[in-house]
């Protein structure tokens, strides 16, 4: 039947739902091929609590290890955003204890060499990629580290606008450094102390305040519905 | 047939389209393409409520059921509280952090309370944009009459003025706690045009803008050092002998105790119902969105307002499977990106209302026009190379990183293969009535961000709802905490659940449900 109609996509993991077998934090499942890693827990009748939250790829709630039939190389993931495969064994990475700094972020005096006393492991970077390797959002971390490490926080917070603060980036780290707690600093000084301020904004918000636009207000809120409708449709 | 094969009409169309004008409709054909195609017009997945504020009002049996549904609290548990607090704010998404933040910058002492981790929410995952009128040629009071006409004029006007003329003060804000909104050359903020609205006034971080936003609230948070209690979920409220709210039950999900909190007033940001999966549909929630705070604030005698309209978002995606539900930003259509249907013809104009291009776009599927999934789904193509053609090879890379890598997950290259999209679950438009202090009819109960209702009528605008939250946090936050020194904590009762019980009874029992849900049920129990 639909073989016979041309609007119809050829999706070969739902025209089999062939079961494979699968490794969940060391035990052995069946499940049905390429359903996320999520579904796959909901599917072998786990209750998910931890481990789960926006299931769009953005909360980084779910961040995951995994490893593919044969080989050795152990991968990270997002398990709301991972079809499983036959062989493949994971596990939920449980929250990591990485040592958050607290700062008042808007009376940063020096924001650059701030850096050294809330973060004072994040020069220790030892080079060894680990943390680039493990990152599931393809951020170059190592780089990104380095870099504010040498004061080019621009560069940094662009480089970290895909992190979805998972967290996979600092069990790895050999000198204890959690880079995306450090990016994240670094891009709120950006913001905050280094990036143009827009003067238009001010002018905007002067504006409000001063009541430029009350008399427009007036005539807007004293109309009839109709009256209002009518007046809304002439805004193109 | 494969799905390259099948595109290849897109893309041989292209060039043809690219001159095409499609004209938005009248408001008299729009009013009929919504009436008939509009899953908000489906009479058969609507029912009236049978008691408590709305009796006799319709909204979807779903929701009816919860609303009716009968609480975890029985009248013999024990109050005595584990925590006090001045302000006890649930749910940690944009709008629970935004109170969270004011009410502790004002003084108070403040518990962030939520089911899930701090972030977990919508707002994280909010690519479009804010609506801010900054831009020199726009203002405030054209915002308000843009949201209107989204809105199908049934918008509370009162926090309609509030929410946009608070609108650039809270960019403001956010560009002071470190938020790097994109900026045009001078320096000023840069700004894209949203659907739906007559200037350009979304401002944006890509296409991150609520991860960006959500990144910085949760760190302040965690700075400002506010108390939070993670994985514990509200299953009741508290009332004291006027009725007024005096706090909340949780119930920690890691093990099941009860959590008692007294608190001066309450702030609800719990978001919003996708995960009901009303009428069928998927949607692009997250794992929480289960409506709590409205089953709670109904309890309580809180007035619902708009609870019978809700947003499908025009493009969920709809291929791989994987991904099904989840959005494809409206971005796309804003920068130029076209819909087109089986045939390769555009349907509708792609910057026109949401209501109005899902509704387009299910009327092409019902009409055979769509394409189909061997997964019985169906949609329409969202032609998404068309802006690398319009505006430059690498456009698609540089301005929806995150589209990019999550369909690249799957081996999909969306600046070289069009996206499969239909319409997705996406937005309550009403929820608990609130006055401009974000206030409920029940005094110290307050409801900020999408859980609460009036402000976007009958179809909320895109990149409003990011502004919605800031701004009745921040106003929710700040009543709170300023009423704070001046009262007394109030008694801790569930008064309140004799009155619905009774109330239950006498207008045909409570639905066999308990409610709120806490979390979708997907665990399958047997196989």
């Amino acid at each position: 039947m639909a073989q016979e109609d041309p609007n119809v996509i050829d999706q070969p993991e739902v025209m089999k739902p062939r079961m494979v077998s699968i490794e969940i934090s060391g035990k052995k499942y069946d499940v049905p091929e390429g359903i996320t890693v999520i579904k796959a827990l909901w599917y072998t009748g786990q209750e998910v609590v931890r481990g789960a939250g926006c299931l769009g790829g953005f909360c980084g709630a779910c961040a995951t290890y995994y490893r593919t039939k044969d080989d050795p190389k152990v991968r990270t993931c997002l398990a709301c955003q991972m079809a499983v495969q036959d062989g493949m064994s994971f596990t939920i990475m449980p929250p990591f204890p990485a040592r958050k700094a607290t700062y008042d972020v808007q009376a940063l005096k020096d924001p650059k060499q701030d850096l050294f006393n809330l973060y004072p492991e994040a020069p220790l970077c030892r080079n060894c990629n680990a943390c680039t390797e493990a990152c599931p959002q393809k951020i170059d971390v190592r780089e990104g580290v380095w870099k504010a490490v040498f004061g080019d926080f621009k560069s940094v917070s662009e480089m970290f606008m895909d992190c979805v603060m998972c967290g996979m980036c600092t069990p790895v780290c050999i000198a204890d450094i959690a880079p995306n707690l450090v990016a994240l600093y670094v891009s709120r000084a950006q913001g905050a102390h280094f990036a143009e301020k827009p003067l238009g904004l001010d002018v905007r918000i002067k504006e409000i305040q001063d009541g430029r636009y009350n008399d427009e207000w007036k005539k807007i809120l004293a109309m009839s519905e109709k009256e209002l409708a009518d007046h809304c449709a002439t805004v193109k | 047939m494969d799905i390259h094969a099948l595109q290849q009409i897109v893309h041989n169309t292209r060039d043809a389209r690219r001159k095409q004008t499609i004209p938005k409709f009248s408001p008299a054909d729009r009013d009929q393409l919504i009436h008939k195609y509009h899953p908000d017009y489906r009479a058969s997945a609507y029912r009236p409520i049978r008691f408590g504020p709305n009796i006799d009002e319709k909204t979807v049996v779903e929701l009816a059921t919860l609303l009716e549904g009968d609480s975890l609290i029985q009248d013999d548990v024990d109050l005595t509280p584990d925590y006090t607090t001045d302000v006890l704010v649930i749910g940690g998404g944009g709008a629970g952090c935004a109170a969270a933040l004011h009410a502790h910058g004002a003084g108070a002492k403040v518990m962030l309370a939520t089911k899930l981790r701090l972030g977990d929410s919508n707002s994280v995952m909010a690519q479009g944009g804010m609506q801010i009128s900054v831009a020199p040629e726009d203002s405030p009071v054209t915002h308000f009459l843009d949201t209107l006409k989204g809105g199908h004029m049934h918008n509370d006007h009162d926090l309609l003025k509030a929410m946009v003329e608070d609108g650039p003060a809270i960019a403001k804000w956010l560009i002071e706690l470190g938020v790097l909104f994109d900026r045009q050359a001078d320096g000023n903020l840069h700004v894209k045009k949203g659907g739906g609205s007559s200037k350009p006034r979304l401002l944006t971080c890509s296409d991150y803008t609520g991860l960006e936003i959500m990144r910085v609230l949760k760190d302040e948070v965690l700075n400002q050092k506010i108390q939070l209690l993670e994985f514990c979920a509200a299953v009741e409220l508290l009332s004291d002998e006027n009725g007024h709210c005096s706090g909340a039950i949780f119930k920690d999900l890691d093990n099941h105790r009860y959590v008692v909190v007294a608190a001066k007033s309450v702030i609800l940001a719990t978001g919003g119902i996708g995960r009901l999966h009303i009428q069928g549909f998927p949607t692009s929630n997250h794992y929480g969105a289960t409506g709590d705070g409205l089953c709670l604030s109904y309890r309580m005698g809180a007035k619902l307002a708009h609870i019978d309209t809700f947003q499908y978002h025009p493009s969920g995606a709809v291929y791989p499977e994987q991904l099904v539900g989840q959005l494809v930003t409206e971005g796309i259509r804003s920068e130029g990106g076209h819909l087109v249907n089986a045939r390769g013809e555009r349907f509708v104009n792609e910057l026109d209302t949401r209501d109005v291009v899902s509704s387009s776009i299910i009327r092409e599927c019902e009409e055979g026009r769509g394409i189909r999934t061997m997964s019985g789904r169906v949609g329409v193509w969202l032609d998404t190379p068309l802006l690398d053609a319009e505006h430059g090879p690498g456009t698609v890379e540089k301005h929806f990183p995150a589209m990019m890598l999550q369909f690249e997950r799957f081996g999909i290259d969306i600046s070289k293969d069009p996206v499969l999209i239909y319409p997705t679950l996406h937005y309550q438009n009403g929820g608990v009535k609130i006055d401009t202090n974000s206030e409920t009819n029940v005094k110290n109960l307050f409801v900020a961000g999408e859980a609460s209702g009036g402000l976007h009528g009958r179809n909320r605008l895109m990149g409003n709802s990011l502004l919605d939250l800031m701004v009745f946090g921040k106003r929710s936050g700040l009543t709170a905490a300023g009423r704070a020194g001046s009262m007394k904590q109030g008694k801790l009762t569930v008064q309140h659940l004799q009155r619905f019980r009774a109330d239950a009874k006498k207008h045909g029992n409570l639905s066999n449900v308990v409610s709120p849900m806490v979390l979708p049920a997907y665990t399958r129990k047997e196989s």
